[in-house]
């Protein structure tokens, strides 16, 4: 297979994770080194972004299926992690709907485990859901996820033991530091990678460009989407109690439909065939709309004072952070649906050669250049036939 | 019985309501086989509309009108900006592409005008009742009510009768066949969609009469509504469209009156898990398309 003077898979995904590692490192190391109190969250927050982003790319990229519901299973680890993490005396003030008598009241365990815990919840959840899920392709697919995403969201404002219903839960100790956030960063990154190249990643890959040449060849669709789901769900969740013990205080609707745009959209703009489109995107869409947060703050500021140009601003500004977001990501599904990095890890050989927008408008599944696939009419999208 | 009867109207006139939201987003699916996430957003417009012109001196009837025909225009230049680009994509890119037209509208909404709810100014018909043999009505239940079952009507015709209609059931039964045999891609999309935005205006006059309030998130309940209903209906079918509507109207209507108030709370989760068990069951619907019965 590798031509003279091409690197093996495996020294490529090392390449790859030098690579990526080495810029979160820089990142973080940065980041502590100006000390500054207010970059350091941003720079927190951004860890846990690609955490996320990566995890929905090690489902998304390789199965080709799209999940709205990933945010519910960082729900789910949100929640979760407070029953592990919170002494029984923090969980009168948390959750104080919580009966003693519930076992979960008397549970506290350090951090690490606590983080694992939670994944775990999430994935338990993702799995027994999992079975049924994998069974549906495409656009039922994602509605499926949708409306789990909405099941989640509705439980969670009503749960008052376990989520303090529609108020915010607040109290949470800050566990999480940047070095938490860049830890698990770099697990998630070096999981997603080995993951893609592994029997059950190419397995997968090969599923999602010809489902029924691969089930030909004795893939076992269904399992390895299942895997490769849980596996999504468990980082996902574990994500969601890194991010609930930096924020501290949160409720329900911090899971929602905004949140699920953001992770999307940064996996879709950095492009979802590849871990580094999956770190790329993570980092320039947090990035920007923090800088954007800031601009729209300092404009409406500007407004306020009435300066010369805060004169010319007619409006409070508002979401402004969002609607650039959105047409960056309608820009490039028109342009280059294959994002950023083009569907194509940094220590592939062809990294580096121009990979302009399509010449024609192939059909191409989110984030990867597939090659052309026949009319649309031809494979029954709602999982019929088979 | 009295009981049975005042059941049935709310049922028929929150069914049929349901009914025009999810055709209006199954005659994209039927094409295009987009899930158009934004067709929330199409309702908003409409609302807002409402809201604009109706602080007019226009007289309400064109109001109306006006709005509907805003929800038409801003239907057909969704399409011409945001999805003609990527019509050959993937379903999933065409999906995603809706998802951020939606977020898109929705943050324009709330920076051009405002975050929160705004009153509209709606005729007092909305809010009176009429007494018909000893029976209360809502007027805007029977509005409704008549309202969905005339646009019912008519679209059947159109879809029977016309040109354009019999170029749409073709498109989406065979839309690469129906271009062969020389019907115009874009014309037939413009036209599902312009039929898609006249609906989404229809039920966006309804949708806000029943709280007098829009709000950029208006379009979200509608949305999520025409996806329950056309899963269970069948995405493919037109006709499951409309069953999967009245279905959930009635269903609705039935909770709300029989389901203790504990689990009310907990009516979408529920409603939204009979979605995924439908979806493993019977993955295409109720009503399955064609293609696929002559395949089993």
């Amino acid at each position: 297979m590798n031509a003279p003077g091409r690197r093996s898979p495996l020294a490529q995904v090392a390449v790859t994770a030098a690579v990526l590692c080495a810029g979160l490192i820089a990142i973080a190391v940065l980041t502590s080194l100006v000390g500054d109190r207010v970059f350091e969250r941003v720079t927190t927050v951004l860890l846990i972004s690609v955490v996320l982003t990566v995890a929905l790319q090690l489902f998304m990229g390789n199965s080709g299926l799209s999940s709205f519901g990933h945010i519910g299973f960082m729900a789910i680890g949100a929640y979760s992690s407070l029953w592990f993490t919170l002494s029984p005396d923090e969980k009168n003030v948390t959750l104080p709907d919580m009966p003693p008598e519930w076992p979960m009241y008397g549970w506290q365990t350090p951090y690490l485990p606590a983080i694992l815990l939670a994944g775990g919840v999430a994935a338990l959840v993702g799995a027994l859901l999992g079975v049924a899920l994998v069974r549906l392709r495409g656009a039922s697919f994602t509605i499926a996820t949708f409306a789990f995403l909405i099941i989640v969201h509705s439980v969670a404002l009503q749960w008052e033991p376990m989520t303090r219903g529609s108020r915010t839960v607040f109290g949470i100790p800050e566990l999480t530091t940047i070095w938490w956030a860049l830890g698990a960063a770099l697990i998630a990154v070096i999981a997603a990678l080995l993951f893609k190249e592994s029997s059950l990643g190419l397995r997968l890959r090969a599923a999602r460009d010809d489902e029924d040449a691969a089930a030909s060849l004795g893939v076992h669709i269904t399992w390895v989407r299942w895997v490769a789901w849980v596996l999504s769900v468990f980082i996902t969740g574990a994500a969601g109690a890194l991010w609930g013990h930096f924020i501290t205080t949160f409720s329900p609707t911090a899971f929602y439909i905004s949140q699920t745009f953001l992770i999307v959209a940064m996996l879709i703009i950095g492009g979802a065939g590849s871990v580094s489109g999956a770190v790329t995107g993570a980092v320039v869409v947090a990035l920007s709309s923090e800088w954007l947060r800031r601009l729209e703050g300092w404009l409406n500021t500007q407004r306020a004072d009435q300066t010369t140009l805060g004169q010319l601003i007619p409006i409070e500004l508002r979401g402004f952070a969002e609607i650039v977001i959105a047409i960056a990501m309608i820009l490039v599904l028109i342009l280059r649906p294959s994002g950023i990095m083009g569907g194509r890890e940094i220590g592939s050989p062809r990294f580096g050669r121009a990979v302009g927008p399509h010449p024609n408008p192939s059909p191409t599944a989110v984030g990867e250049g597939l090659p052309p696939r026949p009319a649309h009419r031809e494979t029954p999208p709602s999982g019929g036939g088979g | 019985m009295d009981n049975l009867i005042q059941y049935l109207i709310s049922s028929l006139s929150l069914g049929g309501l349901y009914a025009l939201m999810t055709l209006g987003l199954v005659v994209v699916y039927g094409i295009l086989r987009l899930i158009n996430f934004a067709y929330g957003e199409l309702v908003m417009v409409a609302g807002y509309g409402l809201l604009l012109f109706g602080n007019t001196t226009l007289a309400w009837p064109i109001v109306a009108l006006l709005s509907i025909a805003v929800a038409v225009v801003a239907a057909v230049v969704m399409e011409r900006v945001a999805f003609r680009p990527v019509r050959f994509a993937s379903a999933s890119t065409m999906l995603i592409t809706s998802f951020a037209v939606s977020t898109l509208l929705q943050n324009t909404t709330l920076l051009a005008i405002s975050p929160r709810p705004q009153a509209v100014r709606l005729p007092s018909f909305f809010v009176e009742s009429v007494a018909i043999g000893g029976l209360r009505f809502r007027v805007v239940d029977l509005a409704s009510l008549t309202v969905s079952i005339v646009a019912l009507v008519l679209l059947s015709i159109l879809l029977r009768r016309t040109t354009i209609g019999l170029a749409l059931r073709a498109a989406a039964d065979d839309f690469t066949m129906t271009r062969l045999l020389g019907v115009r891609a874009n014309h037939i999309i413009s036209a599902a969609f312009a039929i898609s935005g006249l609906l989404a205006g229809i039920v966006a006059i309804f949708w806000v009469g029943r709280s007098s309030l829009v709000e950029p998130a208006i379009g979200l309940q509608p949305v999520l509504i025409a996806f329950i209903a056309s899963v269970v209906g069948g995405m493919e079918n037109l006709k499951g469209a409309v069953l999967g509507g009245y279905l959930l109207g009635f269903l609705t209507v039935g909770l709300q009156t029989w389901l203790p108030q504990a689990l009310l709370d907990y009516r979408n989760a529920v409603l939204f898990g009979i979605v995924i068990v439908i979806l493993l069951l019977r993955p295409e619907g109720l009503i399955r398309p064609a293609y696929s019965r002559e395949r089993r």
